[in-house]
C-alpha cells in the first residue's frame, strides 16, 4: 500500500529525514518510535504533504500513485488521513459542519453525490455507535477551547468517519489519561480492516499495549535505525534508544 | 509571494462599464453647479438654500487626516458632481426606462424589471446621480410606508423630509457630510408610519458608472413609534484607473419603540493588483434613537473601496434604547480601512453592542475604530464591545484604536479583542481533510465571522458569504 523509499526532507533548510526506508502492505499496523527530533512528526508531515516540509530525495508510492505529486488534499481524498500532533482550531465553525464539508469533499473527488445534512446526520450517527462514542463534540466549534485530550478525541473521531485507507497517527496518546488513552485505542481498533493500513507515530511504548502493532521501527537521526516485531517496543521501554544509536550512526 | 497571498487576487466581477450616454456636469463645484443639480432635481427653494449653506461651511473646512490611511490629496475641482443617464426615467414605469439601465441592474444581479423582482424586497437603483427605478412603491403605499428616490420625496413629501434632513448628521459634522449636504444627487427616502410593520425589505443599490465622477447620496430613513424596518445597501463600480469618490451620508431617525435594521453589503471597486484605481469610500452614517426603547441595528460587509473611512454610529437618546454595530470589514490588494462605530449614551438604561471582524490580507491595512461615550445622565448604561482581527499572509496589517469615555460611574463596559492569522498550518489541516485550499479559506473566513453573518437578512447573508470567498479566493493555498 505504502512504499517509501530513501526518503530524505528537509524544514527550513534544514535536513530532518536522510534516507528513510519503510514498506507497509494493507491490513498492517506499524509503530513508527524514537528520540525527540529523531524525525518521527516529519515523517507523518511529508506523507500528509505539509507544504513546509520539502523532499528533497526518495520516493513515496501510494497504491501504485506517486503521493509526492499529489497536493494534499488529493491525498485526503485518495484515502490518507493524518490525526495531528497538534489540531488547530477553526472558529465558528461546528464540528458537525466540518466533517460534512470533509466528507463531501471525498465524495465529490470521487464523482459520488454530496450528503445533505440530514442524510449526513445518520452517517454520523452510524459511526459514533461504532466507536461508541456520543455526540457532544458534533456542535462544538471545531477543536475551539478543547482541552488536549478533546482534540486528540477529536481526530479520531474524524478519522472514524472519513474512514481512511492509511491512518497516520502522529503521537495520538500525548495529553491523554489513561482512560482517554484506552477508549481512543478501542476506537482505532475497531477501524482496523484488512483494506486499511494504520501507522502509529508515538514516544512511548504505553499506546501500544492497546493498538498492538505487527512491526515496530525505530527512527533515530532521520533513518529507520532497527525495526522488529511489537517485543522491540517493550525492549525500548525498558532499555531507552541510547543502545541503538550506535548502529545509527555506522549505518 | 507566499503560496497564501496568490490566492487574494480574484478579478472584481462588477467591473464592466455600461455604454449609456451622459449627461455630465462640468467637473469641480461652485454655487452655480449647486444650482444645477437644485435645478435638475426641481427642488423648492428652501433645499437649495440649505445646500448653499452647506457648502459655504465645508469651504471653511479641512480634509480630515486622523484616519489611519495614506492617499494623495483629492481635486475637488476634477470632479463631476453631476451625472445622469440621458434618456431620463421617468414615473411612468420601467418601459421607459433605458433598456441598457436594466441591463446593467440585471447583470449585478438586481432585480428591478417586473418579471424578475425578488419577492419581498424592494428596492431602489440609483445610477450616478439618479434613481432609475423604484419598485413595490404602490405595494408599499397601501400600509403608507413611503420609499422614493429622495430627490422625489423632496418634491413629494416637502415637509416630512425638510423635518428629518440634516436632523441626524446636520450640515456642519464634518468635512465629507457637508460637501454631500452640498452636492448630494440622490439617494433613498424611508418613511414607516406609526405602528407599520414594513412588510417588505428595503433596499437600494448602488451604481456609479461615469468616469470622474463622484457619487455623493443621501439616505433618510424615518420610522415613526412602534415601527418596523430592514433597509439594505449594496453597491458596485466599474474597474478604472483612477480613484473615484463617494461620500454619502445616511441619517435613521427610530421614535419610541420604532426598529431600524440597517444593512450594507459595500463591494466598490478595490483598485487592482499594484493599488491603482478604486473608490474612496468617505461616508457618513448615524441613527438616532430618539425614542424610548427604540433600536438601530448596523450590519456592514465591507469588502470593496480603495479607502474605506466610515463609522456608522448610534445616539442613545430615549431611555432604554438600544443600539447595536455588526462590521466585517476586508482588505485585500492594497486597500486601507478605517471604521468602526461610535455609540453615544445619553438616555437611562441605553444599551449598546459592537461586534468588528477585521481581516486583513496581501497589503491591506485594516482598523477599528470606535468610541463608546456615556454621558452623565445615562444611568445604567451598557456596552459590549468585540474587536476581532484575522491576518492573511504577513504583510497586511491590523490596527485597533478603541476610545472610551464614561461620565456616569454607573456605566457597564465590557471590552474583548483578539488576532489571529490564517497560516499554511490551519489551511493544511483542513486540507489534509480533503478540503480545497480556496474552500478551508473561505471555511476559515466564515466561522470568524459568523456573529456578524447571522446578523444578516438571508438573502444578504448568503451573498455577503460569497463575496468574501471572491474578495480572499486566491489568498491562502
Amino acid at each position: 500500500m505504502l512504499e517509501i523509499a530513501n526518503l530524505h526532507a528537509t524544514v527550513d533548510a534544514r535536513e530532518i529525514l536522510k534516507g528513510v526506508d519503510l514498506i507497509v502492505q494493507a491490513g498492517e499496523t506499524h509503530a513508527i518510535m524514537g528520540p525527540n527530533g529523531s524525525g518521527k512528526s516529519t515523517l507523518a508531515q511529508v506523507l500528509a504533504g505539509h507544504p513546509a516540509y520539502v523532499v528533497t530525495e526518495g520516493t513515496i508510492q501510494y497504491e501504485g500513485r506517486d503521493l509526492l505529486d499529489m497536493e494534499p488534499e488529493e491525498r485526503a481524498q485518495a484515502g490518507v488521513f493524518l490525526a495531528f500532533q497538534y489540531p488547530v482550531a477553526v472558529r465558528g465553525i461546528t464540528n458537525a459542519y466540518f466533517l460534512r464539508a470533509a466528507v463531501n469533499a471525498v465524495r465529490k473527488s470521487k464523482g459520488l453525490p454530496e450528503l445533505d445534512p440530514l442524510d449526513f446526520i445518520d452517517v454520523l450517527q452510524e459511526k459514533l455507535k461504532t466507536i461508541e462514542w456520543d455526540d457532544t463534540f458534533l456542535n462544538r466549534p471545531v477543536n475551539d477551547g478543547f482541552s488536549g485530550g478533546e482534540k486528540k478525541r477529536n481526530e479520531i473521531l474524524q478519522m472514524a468517519v472519513l474512514e481512511p485507507k492509511l491512518a497516520v497517527l502522529d503521537e495520538t496518546d500525548s495529553g491523554l489519561d489513561i482512560d482517554a488513552l484506552k477508549t481512543v485505542a478501542e476506537a482505532v481498533n475497531k477501524l482496523r480492516a484488512p483494506d486499511r493500513a494504520t501507522v502509529v507515530v508515538t514516544h512511548y511504548q504505553r499506546l501500544l499495549n492497546y493498538i498492538v502493532p505487527d512491526h515496530v521501527h525505530v527512527l533515530v537521526d532521520g533513518r529507520i535505525a532497527r525495526s522488529g516485531g511489537k517485543e522491540l517496543a517493550l525492549e525500548l521501554e525498558s532499555r531507552g534508544y541510547d543502545w541503538i544509536r550506535p548502529e545509527a550512526n555506522a549505518a | 509571494m507566499t503560496s497564501i497571498e496568490a490566492q487574494v487576487l480574484q478579478p472584481y466581477k462588477y467591473g464592466f462599464v455600461t455604454d449609456i450616454e451622459s449627461e455630465l456636469a462640468p467637473a469641480g463645484v461652485n454655487e452655480d453647479i449647486i444650482r444645477l443639480i437644485s435645478e435638475k432635481k426641481q427642488e423648492p427653494e428652501w433645499m437649495l438654500e440649505g445646500r448653499l449653506k452647506a457648502y459655504r461651511q465645508w469651504l471653511k473646512m479641512t480634509e480630515p487626516t486622523w484616519a489611519n490611511v495614506t492617499y494623495p490629496p483629492i481635486d475637488y475641482q476634477a470632479i463631476h458632481y453631476y451625472s445622469a443617464p440621458k434618456q431620463q426615467p421617468t414615473v411612468g414605469g420601467l418601459d421607459e426606462v433605458d433598456p441598457k439601465l436594466l441591463e446593467t441592474f440585471e447583470k449585478l444581479g438586481i432585480p428591478i424589471s417586473e418579471q424578475k423582482r425578488l419577492a419581498g424586497v424592494a428596492v431602489d437603483a440609483v445610477f450616478d446621480s439618479v434613481s432609475v427605478a423604484t419598485t413595490f412603491k404602490e405595494n408599499l403605499a397601501e400600509v403608507g410606508v413611503i420609499f422614493l428616490p429622495i430627490s422625489e420625496a423632496i418634491r413629494e413629501h416637502p415637509d416630512l423630509v425638510r423635518r428629518w434632513l440634516g436632523s441626524v448628521v446636520p450640515h456642519n459634522d464634518n468635512f465629507f457630510a457637508a460637501l454631500n449636504s452640498a452636492v448630494f444627487t440622490d439617494g433613498s427616502f424611508a418613511y414607516i408610519p406609526k405602528g407599520v410593520r414594513c412588510p417588505l425589505e428595503l433596499s437600494t443599490y448602488f451604481r456609479i458608472n461615469a468616469q470622474a465622477t463622484g457619487q455623493f447620496e443621501r439616505t433618510l430613513i424615518v420610522a415613526e413609534e412602534g415601527s418596523h424596518v430592514s433597509y439594505l445597501e449594496g453597491c458596485s463600480a466599474p474597474m478604472r484607473d483612477e480613484n473615484q469618490l463617494h461620500a454619502a451620508v445616511v441619517e435613521l431617525v427610530a421614535m419610541d419603540n420604532a426598529t431600524i435594521k440597517y444593512s450594507t453589503i459595500q463591494n466598490w471597486y478595490p483598485g487592482d493588483e499594484q493599488g491603482r484605481g478604486g473608490i474612496y469610500n468617505f461616508v457618513t452614517k448615524r441613527g438616532k434613537c430618539a425614542g424610548r426603547n427604540s433600536k438601530i441595528s448596523w450590519t456592514q460587509v465591507e469588502t470593496g473601496s480603495a479607502i474605506t473611512w466610515k463609522y456608522p454610529g448610534c445616539i442613545l437618546q430615549g431611555d432604554d434604547s438600544v443600539g447595536e454595530f455588526y462590521s466585517v470589514a476586508v482588505t485585500s490588494r492594497h486597500q486601507q480601512a478605517d471604521t468602526g462605530t461610535k455609540m453615544i449614551h445619553i438616555g437611562k438604561n441605553t444599551k449598546s453592542t459592537i461586534v468588528s471582524k477585521g481581516i486583513s490580507a496581501a497589503q491591506g491595512q485594516n482598523t477599528y475604530r470606535g468610541l463608546v461615550k456615556i454621558m452623565k445622565g445615562a444611568d445604567g448604561a451598557r456596552n459590549y464591545s468585540q474587536c476581532d482581527s484575522m491576518l492573511i499572509g504577513d504583510q497586511c496589517g491590523a490596527h485597533t484604536f478603541p476610545y472610551i469615555d464614561v461620565r456616569n460611574s454607573s456605566a457597564i463596559m465590557e471590552h474583548e479583542a483578539s488576532t489571529s492569522k490564517i497560516g499554511e498550518d490551519q489551511i493544511f489541516y483542513l486540507r489534509q481533510r480533503g478540503i480545497k485550499a480556496e474552500d478551508a479559506v473561505s471555511m476559515i473566513v466564515a466561522g470568524f465571522c459568523k456573529e456578524v453573518f447571522r446578523e444578516l437578512p438571508m438573502e444578504f447573508a448568503v451573498e455577503a458569504q460569497n463575496l468574501l470567498s471572491i474578495s480572499l479566493e486566491g489568498s491562502v493555498g
